[in-house]
């Protein structure tokens, strides 16, 4: 950690964080990873440690609905362009919602455990999976 | 722009009226608050002047003492001068939030109208309240009558918003014996009272979009340690800057204020250390105490935290015997003074320390009469007549039925 000799006499009173280096306004219209956020911040900072496991998003059944966009409970979901993106690893927590609420077949984000790398993870995706035919 | 307030020179007040004209000299940008007796009118009286145009901030009426802290805190953290006031269950209810202020160093200021906690339930005055919430970080601050109860709430935005310090401040009275009892009130005028108080400093406000800051955040066993020794720090630290507002004060009012204040202790055999309107009625039966040839004084104190250690100790280490009281229950322990004032005489007084007790009084207002505090004192110069306590350390006075006493 960047401020790990710094002793309690050395703290911003209050406990407080400025995320940004630069003038605040001036970052309005710019993307985050446009932004140039302080070594303090929650979006440089990896908030994600404890993940066990992770939602892979496989771009070929992706639908761009947003749906995990809009369920993600940390902001997560890169989306760049009208296009998802990924997966923002270092907040992700790994709670699975997106994954449950993907809409496709087969599903485009299913959970893997942390250690699997993404190539192993779509070479196991699953097939298409076949309606039953109601009787 | 808020109208002015044309006052007397003496105006007749009770201790909630002075300190809402008080909050409203100070011109305080957001109030957020949920009325409770008997801190009610402070809280009331403000709306008034809201009303009629003597206020230009905003003023919050909330669903709760937990929301009005926190509505408290949130104007705070935005940039502005916030101030509140509540008493016993109210007070109980903020306390989680009162960490949350004091922990982000927002200098708010509180009207702490000391009253008993239920059960069983009662609206009446004692320190419960303000011992509650003794080691939630803020400064607190304690007065003896309606005067005081103006004149520290003035000087508590002086010292909670000094650069040097930024943490929130109480102010506390004595419920209905402070806040609802009418006397003589020398008020300044709205103006000079402004002055005295001077503008809002702003430091790291919500509101600056130029540089946004996050306010509440996160830190474990790697960094809480560190910013709870800091504020503990700068509430220790914070005496010279509560001593320099004293004496701005003074030099303003003529009204000299101290952490700790004697009364008739330079050649005292026997001293009172109590805290609010009964250290007044101490000092009337000190007075009563000399002319029957006993060597009575009192010691009060006008700051509780930072606790004023040293001048405690020097206050009272030359008295042969030393009533500490405590009005509130240590339930199962002996009385929160009576540990903090003993350990200041005992650390000041090397040799030759005084006999020390502890009396347990005034719950849920219980009168304490004159007599009451002569039998005190009485007690005490048999104690330095017998060389030794003739009684427990701890008593419960004024208690109905068998004798109490631990230790």
């Amino acid at each position: 950690m960047q401020n790990a000799n710094k002793g309690w006499n050395e703290l911003l009173p209050g406990a407080v964080v400025f995320p940004l280096e630069t003038e605040g306004t001036k970052s309005l219209d710019l993307h985050q990873e446009e932004r140039t956020y302080t070594d303090n911040s929650s979006y440089t900072l990896s908030v994600a440690h404890w993940r066990t496991e992770k939602p892979v998003h496989n771009v070929e059944h992706c639908i761009n609905c947003y749906f995990c966009w809009v369920y993600c409970p940390d902001s997560s979901i890169l989306v760049r362009d009208e296009k998802m993106t990924g997966v923002d690893y270092k907040h992700c927590k790994g709670c699975g919602v997106c994954a449950d609420v993907c809409p496709t077949n087969p599903k485009s984000l299913i959970m893997f455990q942390d250690f699997v790398t993404k190539e192993e993870a779509i070479s196991q995706w699953p097939a298409k999976e076949k309606k039953e035919k109601k009787a | 722009m808020a109208k002015v307030y044309e006052l007397q020179d003496v105006e007749v007040w009770d201790g909630n009226v002075a300190a809402s004209h008080a909050l409203r000299q100070a011109q305080i940008d957001v109030m957020a608050a949920y009325p409770i007796t008997p801190s009610t009118p402070i809280v009331q009286d403000y709306g008034t002047f809201v009303g009629n145009g003597y206020v230009d901030g905003e003023f919050v009426l909330v669903e709760s003492e937990h929301a009005a802290m926190s509505g408290c805190v949130g104007a705070a953290a935005a940039g502005g001068r916030v101030a509140t006031a509540t008493s016993s269950q109210g007070l109980a209810l903020m306390v989680e939030v009162l960490y949350q202020a004091s922990g982000m160093r927002l200098p708010i200021v509180l009207n702490l109208v000391n009253r008993a906690l239920a059960a069983p339930l009662n609206i009446h005055g004692d320190h419960s309240d303000m011992y509650l919430c003794r080691d939630a970080g803020w400064i607190q601050l304690c007065t003896c009558n309606p005067q005081e109860a103006y004149d520290f709430n003035l000087m508590a935005f002086k010292i909670a918003e000094d650069y040097d310090v930024r943490v929130p401040t109480i102010v506390n009275q004595d419920g209905f014996l402070s806040s609802h009892t009418a006397q003589n009130v020398r008020p300044l005028s709205d103006e000079e009272a402004y002055k005295f108080i001077g503008d809002y400093k702003v430091k790291n406000a919500l509101l600056d979009f130029s540089k946004p800051v996050t306010y509440g955040v996160q830190a474990e066993e790697d960094w809480h340690y560190e910013h709870k020794a800091q504020l503990h720090a700068a509430i220790m630290n914070s005496m010279p800057v509560i001593e320099r507002v004293f004496k701005e004060f003074k030099d303003k009012t003529g009204r000299e204020y101290k952490p700790v204040m004697s009364y008739d202790m330079d050649d005292a055999d026997v001293a009172i250390f109590a805290i609010g309107t009964t250290a007044e009625s101490a000092r009337v039966a000190a007075k009563a105490m000399r002319e029957q040839g006993i060597k009575a004084g009192v010691v009060t104190i006008h700051v509780l935290r930072p606790f004023p250690y040293e001048q405690v100790g020097e206050a009272l280490k030359n008295a042969k015997a030393v009533a500490i009281m405590d009005k509130s229950s240590p339930a199962g322990a002996m009385g929160a003074m009576f540990n903090e004032v003993s350990a200041a005489i005992y650390q000041i007084a090397k040799n030759n320390r005084p006999l020390l007790s502890n009396y347990v009084y005034g719950l849920g207002e219980r009168d304490l009469t004159q007599n009451d505090i002569r039998k005190i004192y009485k007690e005490l110069a048999e104690n330095v007549k017998a060389g030794k306590l003739t009684h427990n350390i701890q008593q419960w006075i004024c208690l109905r039925g068998k004798e109490m006493g631990f230790h």
